[in-house]
């Protein structure tokens, strides 16, 4: 184990999050898969803010995978781009914060998802729009789960993105063993048959998540794969 | 005469030279037009290949960024294909773009009901906030289509081989009257209007002529409607009775009846031409002329 003490604190820290928030209980297991993904990528790696969530230059995050959102709100929550008292509301009426994140009623949530393969899609749409203006800083995540992979709308994007060399953009796949008739050959070989940069990590071991995310990859587009337990 | 389809490629070749907030994204439909656009703004101008649910997807990204994105393709692959994408990447989103069809609903008979898309503006009338164009000729297609990349909402553009003889005046969305009479109103949208302007010759009815079907210009219609008898007949490229719910909401206060003429839903299975089409549809002048005749009786 490679998580240092401070880690571990992060993650109680979020898990008492996560706690706030009741009533998706069917999703919490999808929920915590994502966790130490996406913690180490909003504290380490993601050049955004709440006071740079609309500058055009920042990076972006967009969660594809909309379903079991509590890691993602409490990593929000954290950062403070969402008040703690809001998570507590979840799902309520009142409540930004859905069990599918809507990306008009949050600041700092990039796009609205739920519906599965929409994400990949629109990060590549995101990075050839910076790419068009000139913005070849801003660096572009999307996070898709295992089982969204089968979605052929995601293909129909990791197909392109490979020879259309948009190195700006990073797909994080959280691969919990929950596509039914899984990946025979590992999902990494999927993005690297189509010229993609890919790893696959442990997806609780914060220090190789945090290598595999800033990896260089010139000229690619960069997928990391986060093994998580299975159905986790 | 040029079709619409040629006029969009030449004047958003010019748009894209113009207009840096533009990008132009195909699924190798009408590449070969734009040749030039993709050799000029090789940034702007994106291929994606025949992936129609990552052209709309795509095209949602670039709008997340401030472009503005038009997505071009076949009727049936742009609307009908990645549905949900239109729903979900601009409208969820609250992004907009432009959508411009090709095709319409008989374009191609020869090809058969796979590239027909008589339902496509009915589809697109479930979704909140589209306005949707259908030119009747290459110049209004053009003036349309200059409209929508200078605004900022979300437009689809329904483009057709099937055109009038003759352009009408863009008149800022509200359907233009052609014909005053006291017998009935007869709405005919885009291409539909020389054939029934040739159907209702020497009857005594009012002609409006529509090139934006939506939104609705309801207030059009029950002008029209105040000067002749409340018996409104819709004249559509696509789906029949299309808009015969916005009609009947346009008149909710008015005692009425409407009848909406297009395109059926029993698949033809016939291949020709697209005259041969709307004869097959009874959108034919004699057609038309015998069922307007006997509704307005």
């Amino acid at each position: 184990m490679t998580n240092t003490t401070y880690a571990q604190d992060d993650i109680r820290r979020l898990h008492r999050l996560m706690a706030l928030m009741t009533g998706d209980e069917k999703h919490s297991p999808a929920a915590t898969s994502t966790l130490d993904a996406l913690w180490v990528l909003y504290d380490r790696v993601l050049r955004v803010s709440p006071a740079t969530a609309r500058d055009p230059g920042r990076d972006r995050f967009l969660l594809s995978k909309g379903h079991g959102p509590m890691a993602y709100y409490a990593v929000l929550a954290e950062k403070g781009f969402v008040e703690e008292e809001a998570l507590s509301g979840f799902g309520g009426y009142d409540s930004p914060l859905g069990h599918h994140p809507d990306r008009t009623l949050v600041p700092g949530v990039e796009i609205g998802s739920g519906s599965l393969g929409h994400g990949l899609p629109l990060a590549v749409g995101s990075v050839l729009g910076l790419r068009a203006q000139g913005l070849t800083e801003p660096r572009v995540w999307v996070l898709i789960g295992d089982a969204e992979l089968d979605e052929g709308s995601n293909h129909e994007a990791l197909a392109y993105a490979g020879p259309a060399g948009l190195e700006q953009l990073h797909t994080l796949v959280i691969d919990n063993s929950s596509a039914s008739y899984g990946w025979p050959g590992g999902i990494a070989s999927r993005f690297s048959a189509a010229g993609w940069s890919a790893e696959t990590v442990d997806g609780r071991d914060h220090q190789a998540l945090y290598a595999a995310y800033t990896a260089p990859h010139p000229g690619r587009p960069r997928a990391v794969v986060a093994r998580v337990e299975p159905k986790s | 005469m040029d079709t619409m389809r040629d006029r969009f490629i030449a004047t958003t070749t010019r748009l894209l030279d113009d207009d840096p907030r533009l990008a132009l994204l195909l699924a190798e439909i009408s590449k070969d037009g734009f040749q030039q656009a993709l050799l000029r703004h090789p940034e702007r101008v994106i291929n994606v290949g025949i992936r129609e649910q990552l052209l709309i997807g795509a095209g949602g990204g670039m709008a997340l960024t401030g472009m503005r994105p038009i997505m071009h393709t076949f009727a049936s692959f742009l609307v009908e294909r990645p549905f949900e994408q239109v729903k979900l990447d601009f409208g969820h989103q609250g992004v907009h773009g432009i959508l411009v069809s090709a095709g319409g609903s008989y374009d191609w008979p020869a090809s058969g009901f796979t590239h027909m898309s008589p339902g496509d503006v009915a589809l697109m009338d479930t979704l909140d906030g589209w306005t949707v164009h259908v030119p009747g000729h290459p110049d209004e297609a053009e003036a349309l289509l200059r409209e929508a990349a200078a605004g900022d909402g979300s437009v689809y553009l329904r483009l057709s081989v099937h055109a009038n003889s003759s352009p009408q005046p863009i008149g800022g969305g509200g359907f233009t009257p052609l014909r005053e009479g006291s017998r009935g109103v007869v709405v005919a949208v885009g291409p539909m209007l020389d054939h029934t302007l040739a159907a209702t010759e020497g009857l005594d009815v009012t002609v409006l002529y529509a090139t934006t079907v939506r939104p609705f210009d309801g207030e059009g219609l029950r002008r029209a409607v105040a000067g002749a008898r409340p018996d409104v007949v819709l004249v559509e490229p696509y789906l029949a009775g299309t808009s015969t719910a916005v009609a009947n909401d346009a008149l909710a206060e008015v005692p009425h009846r409407v009848l909406g003429l297009g395109i059926g839903r029993r698949e033809l299975r016939r291949y020709g031409s697209v005259e041969e089409h709307l004869a097959g549809q009874g959108l034919d002048p004699a057609s038309l002329r015998a069922r307007i005749a006997a509704f307005l009786s």
